[in-house]
């Protein structure tokens, strides 16, 4: 999605070099998908090998000077997220980022995502809410095409905020497809208001002086 | 069934755990014991228990909120809709929950207590639920046994295979949204089905369009850009089952816990399910002919 497809690591003197995507050197990726040979190549991994790759993702990376390192994970609450928690507990993460849909099915799991956290001692740092209503392009007309409420609804579960609702926005999901750069291409978008608002959220709840 | 090094000897051979190319694979202990030679009791105590559920399905997807539980849902509300079916949807547990008397569902949310209780487990102790969930619970008569499962190819989806080896699964539904980074996965899903010799059944495109309930009109949020499901079905060789199209009320449903299919019964997106469960009884029953003509002739 971040158009780094068929990129591979190389080794530096200072561990794997990521991948960046952009001349600036402003964004940089690691993912197991540069280690296949091929791209259709299945990662049939068990839990102990997913989390070894975790471990090194984390200290064998040369990550260089960061402002943000974002994780990103599969669904659940398992090898994949004990690991990384377990890999960022040295160096105090921010915190979790929690995303539902609006769906009820959807609430009724995300809270025990909210539990792990809980539970691992990782502050939720807020909810978000993706394909959140759908806007016809050709009537206006805008459908909950995923039921309504329940980021709101997960948020006060929680007693964490609600940082926003991402809509449903076909642009997007294009220019994800296509290698575009979103932000910079569709200022005018939907998601794109959305998403700029829950940065920023992000942005300001940051302490600018990391211990 | 664990990742393997391309030279490796076989868990059986007298090399197991032995052999230069068993250096620093995940097995080589195991092997090097002569464990690896020894198959698992369980899987031949859940080939005796699998003999009363005629049919077994495994419902994957390369990606996550592609739809699987949904599908998977509603494929087994489709097929109890015939009283003669009996059909149980699997997830965990040792006495079914029947919603119906011919539907009934486990999972190992009913072993929790609260809504909140989230199940911290790493891949050994999942694997041992799954291993319970298939041998110790009474499914009885059974027509159909529907597995739902997470997204990728890991653990779970390994231990399903690996403990249902010896009883046979009928076959593997992939789902799949239309856009690239959801084919993506699939096909890494269909190399991993090819792996393990799990039949595919076909593939079903879901969230494919949306017909906006004021002016009529259709839409593509997830847009196929390179030429969706359809396209990699005709790459892959494997059969595109249908393709069901977005709609409010099938969410509405589901939060309700009720069956879409009887709900919105003229829905395009009911009309897509139907279709789409009456291919995967016919691949079904046809493999079942297939298997007595094997036995009796």
């Amino acid at each position: 999605m971040l158009g780094a497809q068929g990129r591979a690591v190389h080794q530096c003197d200072r561990g794997w070099a990521p991948v960046f995507l952009d001349r600036e050197q402003s964004i940089s990726l690691m993912s197991v998908g540069f280690l296949l040979e091929k791209p259709d190549e299945a990662v049939v991994w068990r839990g102990p090998k997913k989390n070894a790759l975790i471990k090194q993702f984390v200290s064998d990376v040369a990550w260089g000077e960061l402002d943000f390192l974002v994780v990103d994970t599969p669904p659940g609450t398992s090898d994949e997220h004990m690991a990384t928690v377990e890999a960022l507990r040295p160096y105090q993460p921010l915190g979790a980022l929690v995303v539902t849909t609006p769906q009820a099915v959807s609430v009724g799991d995300v809270r025990r995502e909210l539990t792990f956290c809980r539970k691992t001692g990782l502050r939720v740092m807020g909810v978000v809410e993706n394909m959140s209503g759908f806007t016809c392009p050709h009537c206006a007309e805008c459908t909950s095409v995923f039921s309504r409420g329940g980021g709101e609804e997960l948020a006060r579960l929680a007693g964490v905020p609600f940082l926003g609702s991402v809509p449903l926005d076909p642009v997007l999901t294009r220019s994800l497809e296509e290698g575009h750069d979103f932000i910079q291409e569709f200022p005018g978008s939907p998601a794109f208001t959305a998403l700029s608002s829950i940065a920023q959220k992000i942005l300001d709840a940051t302490p600018m002086c990391l211990p | 069934m664990e990742e393997v090094p391309h030279d490796c000897p076989g868990a059986d051979s007298a090399q197991a755990g032995r052999g230069a190319s068993c250096q620093g694979c995940p097995n080589q202990r195991l092997c090097a014991s002569g464990a690896g030679a020894t198959p698992d009791p369980a899987i031949e105590e859940i080939k005796e228990k699998m003999k009363t559920v005629k049919h077994k399905i495994l419902v994957l997807s390369g990606k996550g909120g592609v739809g699987k539980s949904t599908f998977s849902a509603h494929l087994a509300h489709g097929l109890a809709e015939d009283e003669n079916t009996q059909v149980h949807q699997s997830g965990s547990g040792w006495s079914p929950v029947y919603m119906e008397d011919n539907l009934g569902v486990m999972s190992v949310g009913f072993l929790l207590s609260s809504p909140d209780d989230a199940v911290i487990w790493r891949g050994p102790k999942k694997n041992g639920m799954i291993k319970q969930f298939l041998r110790d619970v009474d499914w009885g008569e059974v027509d159909y046994l529907i597995v739902d499962t997470p997204p990728g190819t890991s653990d779970e989806h390994l231990s399903v295979v690996q403990y249902l080896a010896a009883a046979h699964i009928d076959g593997a539904v992939i789902i799949t949204t239309p856009q690239e980074v959801s084919l993506q996965d699939v096909r890494k899903e269909i190399n991993f089905c090819r792996k393990v010799k799990l039949p595919i059944i076909g593939v079903v495109e879901n969230m494919s369009g949306f017909i906006c309930p004021k002016c009529k009109k259709e839409s593509q949020i997830f847009p196929p850009t390179t030429g969706g499901a359809e396209l990699m079905c005709k790459d892959l060789e494997v059969p595109l089952l249908g393709r069901v199209p977005l709609d409010p009320v099938i969410g509405k449903n589901c939060d309700k816990g009720q069956s879409f299919l009887i709900d919105a019964p003229d829905s395009p997106a009911t009309l897509a399910y139907r279709s789409i469960i009456q291919k995967i009884q016919e691949f079904c029953s046809l493999h079942q002919s297939e298997e007595e003509n094997l036995i009796s002739s």
